[in-house]
């Protein structure tokens, strides 16, 4: 037989359809390749008992005729979705040992499709990073090398890494400033954080709330719109959640964009840009105009001011989020002489170094003397970058960005400025303030033989048009590169 | 901005680690300081946008907050909300003292 896990999750949806395999048969050789892939340290936690119960389940579904949308994939979601009876830690301490008595509306959507689970994969603690480093699990491994282990890249690294390796047909993600596009460039994959509202946040481990948003890494575009049709929908017990249909996105894949106005914005030409990634981005223009689309240069003047109003907002709702880990009702408690001293020694142990950074941060600009100068400014700039996408929107339907300033870069490489590190959320982070859909399709390889992603940024709740330009980028840009496999 | 001039101190690190319910060595003050002054004067920039007579966004998302009707609709899961609890007695969370 073929090896299965070279398929893509649309072509393996098909082949069951069709008889030429089970989920039980799918299912193992996924568990067989994700067991050979713990080096890459993608998984905190596997439940391959419990995927071979559900893929033998999902048979006999299929066999009495009930068939959901994901009916029978082994997929692994990121270990920040709460899951019934399965360990949930947001890659910290904190949470090392939680195990939710309830399952996040995203996964339940996923579980009530069909899906197979093969585990929870590995983030930034509470996601926070870019490059999979912070988890207290360890950092996650690229699948592609350049002589030494890489990052795939972060919060998502574990999904992004799990999915290019062909752990997992596809995988959950979030992004709160570029968690799930920049690991998808990294790792030569596809990831799409849809419009803020359209996928719940219940039940998903908080860390920005107004800027938090899941959505899926997988290996083709057509294979994202089939995830996130699963995963998308009005939640009643997510406030935020918007009341609106999911629209057939799968079907908007491999649409014409002749005529579709594509934006490119001046701003995004920054200092240093490296040659390779301003050489991919001119090839995507090229790309899209020969796909019948029409280029039209925007301008978003308050791009280069997203990250730091980013490094106010974020902080800030984390610090107020993160301050229900106390060690009272759930999670690690280390006992201290009193209840104060218990808080911070619980809180001290249970939080990494970039955990506890942006608590302080966001305490600092949120305290007494300070809100005006930081938060409340950093949220008028939030309305300046909204406004900027306003005005392109008048002239342009979708717009092309590359999605990283960088392909991946070595593990362990020493950051001494939290500043560099945050750079890698140049060019993602102003979708997330504005609430906009963004996806990164990779486009090509670097000097180096990496993979670097294009992004395309479209109007809120327009996934529609997002995925019509992102699959004709895909088809034009023909990339099948894989990463050689050097684990097992 | 009001950030005052000489950033944050020694002094302020221990304050916000303080509100943050963090605990900092002594030693570690002054190093947070200035990895903290470090990140403030990069967002510092955001003082060259003129932002005047603009509104602060506090939604991502463009509709009014839902209502609905103000009825239990969940609950009697005791055992379930004790299930990770660090450490519970006959039902109930059990805590360092917090009344003397």
């Amino acid at each position: 037989m073929t090896d299965l896990t070279k398929m893509t999750l649309s072509g393996a949806l098909d082949g069951m359809a069709k008889g030429d395999f089970s989920s039980e048969e799918l299912t193992k050789a996924h568990v067989d390749a994700c067991m050979d892939g713990a080096e890459l340290n993608a998984f905190i936690t596997t439940t391959f008992e419990l995927a071979m119960d559900q893929a033998k389940a999902s048979d006999a579904r299929r066999a009495s005729g009930e068939v959901g949308k994901l009916e029978g994939a082994p997929l692994g979601i990121k270990d920040l979705f709460c899951t019934e009876g399965v360990k949930t830690t947001a890659g910290s301490k904190i949470l090392g040992d939680f195990t939710p008595t309830y399952e996040s509306t995203v996964s339940a959507n996923m579980k009530a499709d069909g899906m197979v689970m093969l585990g929870k994969l590995n983030l930034d603690e509470f996601a926070m990073g870019s490059s999979n480093e912070t988890s207290h699990f360890g950092p996650v491994i690229n699948p592609w090398r350049n002589g030494e282990d890489l990052v795939p890249g972060g919060s998502s690294g574990g999904s992004a890494s799990a999915v290019a390796a062909d752990l997992c047909l596809g995988a959950t993600a979030t992004d709160t400033g570029g968690s799930i596009r920049q690991p998808a460039s990294f790792t030569g994959t596809v990831g799409i954080k849809p419009t803020y509202g359209r996928c719940s946040r219940w039940g998903t481990v908080a860390f920005a709330s107004s800027l938090d948003q899941a959505g899926p890494i997988a290996k083709t575009v057509r294979d994202s719109a089939i995830l996130l049709e699963s995963m998308a929908g009005y939640d009643p017990k997510d406030s935020t959640s918007i009341n609106a249909d999911v629209p057939d996105w799968v079907g908007a894949c491999g649409q014409s964009i002749k005529g579709m106005r594509i934006g490119i914005p001046k701003e995004y030409s920054i200092d240093g840009m490296p040659a390779d990634i301003q050489a991919l981005w001119d090839n995507g223009i090229e790309m899209m105009k020969a796909a019948g689309a029409e280029i039209v240069p925007i301008s978003l003047p308050h791009t280069k001011y997203a990250l730091p109003a980013y490094y106010v907002v974020a902080p800030a709702e984390a610090s107020s989020n993160l301050a229900r880990y106390d060690g009272m009702r759930y999670g690690l408690r280390v006992d201290g002489k009193d209840l104060t001293d218990t808080y911070e020694l619980t809180r001290t142990d249970g939080f990494g170094d970039e955990v506890r950074r942006r608590i302080m941060i966001g305490t600092y600009v949120l305290s007494a003397g300070y809100y005006d100068a930081y938060y409340l400014r950093a949220q008028k700039v939030r309305t300046r970058i909204v406004q900027d996408f306003e005005n392109a929107w008048e002239s342009c339907d979708a717009i092309l960005t590359p999605t990283a300033p960088s392909a991946a870069f070595a593990v362990g490489r020493k950051v001494s400025d939290p500043v560099q590190m945050y750079l890698n959320d140049i060019f993602t982070v102003t979708t997330n303030l504005a609430g906009l859909p963004g996806v990164s399709v990779p486009a090509g390889l670097d000097q180096n033989g990496l993979p670097l992603g294009l992004q395309i940024i479209g109007r809120a709740m327009d996934e529609a048009t997002v995925f019509k330009a992102a699959s004709a980028l895909e088809d034009a840009a023909g990339f099948t590169a894989k990463p050689e496999k050097w684990w097992v | 901005m009001a950030q005052p001039k000489n950033g944050v101190t020694a002094d302020d690190v221990k304050k916000i680690a303080k509100l943050s319910r963090l605990h900092v060595e002594a030693d570690r003050l002054q190093p947070i300081a200035e990895d903290l002054n470090g990140i403030l004067a990069w967002i510092e920039q955001l003082s060259e946008v003129d932002v005047e007579g603009v509104e602060p966004m506090t939604s991502a998302v463009d509709m009014a907050a839902p209502m609905r009707a103000d009825k239990v609709t969940d609950g009697g899961k005791r055992d379930d909300v004790l299930k990770n609890a660090p450490k519970s007695d006959d039902g109930f969370f059990v805590v360092p003292r917090s009344v003397e």
